[in-house]
């Protein structure tokens, strides 16, 4: 069915079918993909001088994939502008685009529908690529945990490095995490990927 | 601030016009029929001296055992205000004539209480799912919506 032979696509019901199967898919949270806090990792001494250079590299250039979902975003924002400035950070450039960039802050209420934009974001991101889960609703679904449309925290999608609890959380929490994932990325070592 | 109309006189007058209309009115509202509302819709809409060519809202309430839409309109020529309510009593398939033909701004409203709330609006141009997914089980703004 469709105009001149061509099938027009259901864009509803795709849609509402994706949602549904991602509904039944994710019920488990999806583990971090490194585990960061286990201080022995072993580490191969031919590669700890390059592993030092890259990850100082990385960690100093973080460029954020802006991700604002709901009221957090404002915090977000706050923190990118001058009186809390960012770029103290070497991460000023907040990108539009996720494929020019490898850190992701979610901030704010994840809803269903929007669950898949969130999934293909970061499916399109260049790996390395971390996540960070800003506030209440995006760690467990905060406020609106029994809401019959908000996902149950972000890591059921995506694997999250580090987690800022705040509803929402002012900019010194943001930044704060923000360090700590520099501490998780001095950690990393090219030999485990 | 807009004048409350007389709804007493207005309930009168729309039994007059329409008869059998009116289910109740008070001195805050009027309670309609729900097969009369696109007709009275348009009559409060185009008869002179009334002129409600504003529709603030849209939005309806589950009252357990029927559902009421609610209807605030506005004249911005007479700075009158009114609100006009509908009932439907069938909770199994609750109907009510769309007024996107009168107000267009009924459009994503009467949507939004199809896909909340369940209410079919007949003759409604686009009659879909505005907020949550298509496949959805359920409406979540009744009172008997159980969460998973």
């Amino acid at each position: 069915m469709g105009i001149d032979g061509f099938d027009i696509p259901n864009l509803d019901r795709d849609e509402g079918a994706d949602i549904e199967s991602m509904r039944k898919a994710c019920t488990l949270a999806v583990p971090d993909p490194v585990g960061w806090q286990e201080e022995d990792i072993s580490r191969n001494v031919l590669v700890t001088t390059v592993d030092a250079v890259i990850n100082w590299s990385r960690r100093a250039s973080l460029w954020p994939v802006n991700f604002g979902l709901a009221c957090c975003a404002f915090e977000m924002i706050a923190t990118a502008s001058s009186r809390f400035d960012i770029s103290r950070f070497g991460m000023e450039i907040l990108r539009p685009s996720p494929r020019q960039a490898d850190l992701m802050i979610v901030s704010g209420t994840l809803t269903w529908k929007m669950a898949p934009a969130l999934k293909r974001i970061y499916s399109q991101m260049a790996e390395p690529k971390w996540v960070i889960a800003m506030g209440a609703c995006a760690i467990s679904g905060g406020l609106f945990h029994r809401s019959y449309s908000v996902v149950h925290g972000v890591n059921l999608i995506v694997p999250v490095d580090v987690y800022i609890p705040g509803c929402p959380p002012r900019p010194e929490a943001l930044l704060n995490g923000i360090q700590k994932l520099y501490e998780k990325i001095q950690k990393q070592s090219i030999a485990q990927k | 601030m807009t004048k409350p109309v007389a709804t007493k006189e207005l309930a009168d007058r729309l039994e007059r016009e329409f008869q059998g209309c009116i289910i109740e009115s008070s001195d805050k509202d009027i309670v309609v029929k729900a097969e009369f509302v696109s007709k009275i819709a348009l009559y409060l809409k185009d008869t002179p001296g009334l002129e409600f060519d504003y529709l603030n809202y849209v939005t309806a309430v589950d009252y357990k055992d029927y559902f009421m839409v609610v209807y605030n309109l506005i004249s911005l020529k007479n700075n009158a205000s009114l609100i006009l309510k509908t009932r439907c009593d069938n909770r199994e398939n609750p109907t009510v004539p769309s007024v996107v033909g009168v107000w267009k701004g009924a459009d994503f409203q009467e949507r939004e209480i199809y896909d909340l709330m369940g209410i079919r609006f007949e003759n409604h141009p686009d009659l879909k799912r505005i907020f949550l997914w298509d496949g959805f089980a359920g409406y979540p703004l009744r009172k008997d919506f159980v969460n998973q």
